[in-house]
């Protein structure tokens, strides 16, 4: 089944995704975004939402209840202020979690 | 080690015993369980590392190209250059287990009205730069979309991991100990209650033979 594909984000960011086909929710106030990513989640349309690395900060808990389905997959992207190194820093919690000990990052 | 709050019979003991086995079992098997998991998901998480790195440097690539073009053109025109996109990306969503988790797997399917056709505006009025920003995204789109699958699927095994390791632990340190320190008390308890018994029906005969026979009186 085919779905489509979602980018919240600053809008000076996801301005260049709607060009390729994705969709975009301009979402310039971060706290906010929990609401937006909960309205996008809720009824299945999206299959990957890419979040620029300040509303991925901004909406921890709603991504928390989103975290153990297979769809909708929550990926952060670097916006156009640069990367925080917030992508990494997940892959190493993910390493931490199942490992014990982050053994692939630390260096 | 504690011990469960059971009655010291024969019956609990058998009982007991079979469960240890099933426990047993479940334990290698939730180990072998966990190992296997862990291999893949330590390949898996290197693979997304090194996708991660490389979208992160292209995505800044790209931005930087629309930065440059927004420095050319006016907000307004850019804005409007981009705002109806000719082609709809969307992803078909699959599923692969993996080890019992089920992680989805992502294929692009993209519909443009001609093959290369990718720019949503005309060349008249807008700067190269723009095309240069929108061609490079559009190239990135299909690592885009690997990384999304890498990475949920990343995720959804750590959890796994976790949760089968948290099992696996439990049944190592606590559940077969316990089991062990129960059996052991029953099978104690039981003998115990044997030599007694034993020891009783000596004493018995003892006396009964004494009453018969008058041993002690014929010593004399």
């Amino acid at each position: 089944m085919a779905k489509s594909i979602a980018v919240i984000g600053d809008s000076e960011s996801v301005k260049g995704f709607g060009a390729v086909g994705m969709d975009m929710f301009i979402c310039d106030d971060p706290p906010s975004s929990p609401q937006l990513l909960k309205q996008i989640a809720e009824n299945d349309y999206y299959a990957i939402i890419y979040m620029t690395e300040e509303v991925f900060e901004a909406s921890v808990r709603e991504r928390e209840k989103l975290a153990e389905r297979p769809v909708p997959a929550i990926i952060p992207i670097p916006g156009v202020r640069g990367n925080t190194g917030i992508g990494v820093r997940r892959l190493s919690r993910f390493v931490e979690q199942a490992v014990g000990s982050d053994i692939l990052f630390k260096n | 080690m504690d011990i469960m709050n059971v009655n010291p019979t024969r019956m609990q003991m058998t009982k007991l015993k079979k469960q240890l086995v099933t426990a047993k079992r479940g334990h290698k098997m939730l180990k072998d369980k966990r190992d296997e998991l862990m291999r893949q998901f330590i390949e898996l998480v290197q693979e997304n590392k090194r996708l991660r790195e490389k979208v992160e440097k292209e995505l800044e690539a790209c931005s930087g190209h629309f930065v440059n073009a927004s420095a050319v053109m006016s907000k307004k025109s850019l804005d409007s250059s981009l705002m109806a996109s000719k082609q709809q990306t969307g992803v078909d969503v699959g599923s692969k287990n993996i080890m019992s988790v089920d992680v989805p797997v992502f294929s692009a399917v993209s519909q443009s009205p001609e093959k290369g056709d990718i720019y949503p505006y005309g060349f008249a009025f807008t700067s190269f730069e723009l095309d240069d920003a929108v061609s490079s995204l559009n190239e990135l789109m299909p690592d885009l979309i690997k990384l999304a699958e890498i990475e949920k699927s990343c995720e959804l095994m750590a959890a796994e991991i976790e949760r089968t390791r948290r099992r696996v632990n439990s049944l190592e340190h606590v559940m077969i100990p316990r089991y062990e320190a129960t059996i052991k008390y029953i099978a104690m308890k039981l003998e115990e209650n044997d030599r007694s018994s034993r020891t009783r029906l000596m004493k018995v005969k003892d006396m009964l033979l004494e009453k018969a026979h008058h041993y002690s009186q014929k010593k004399d």
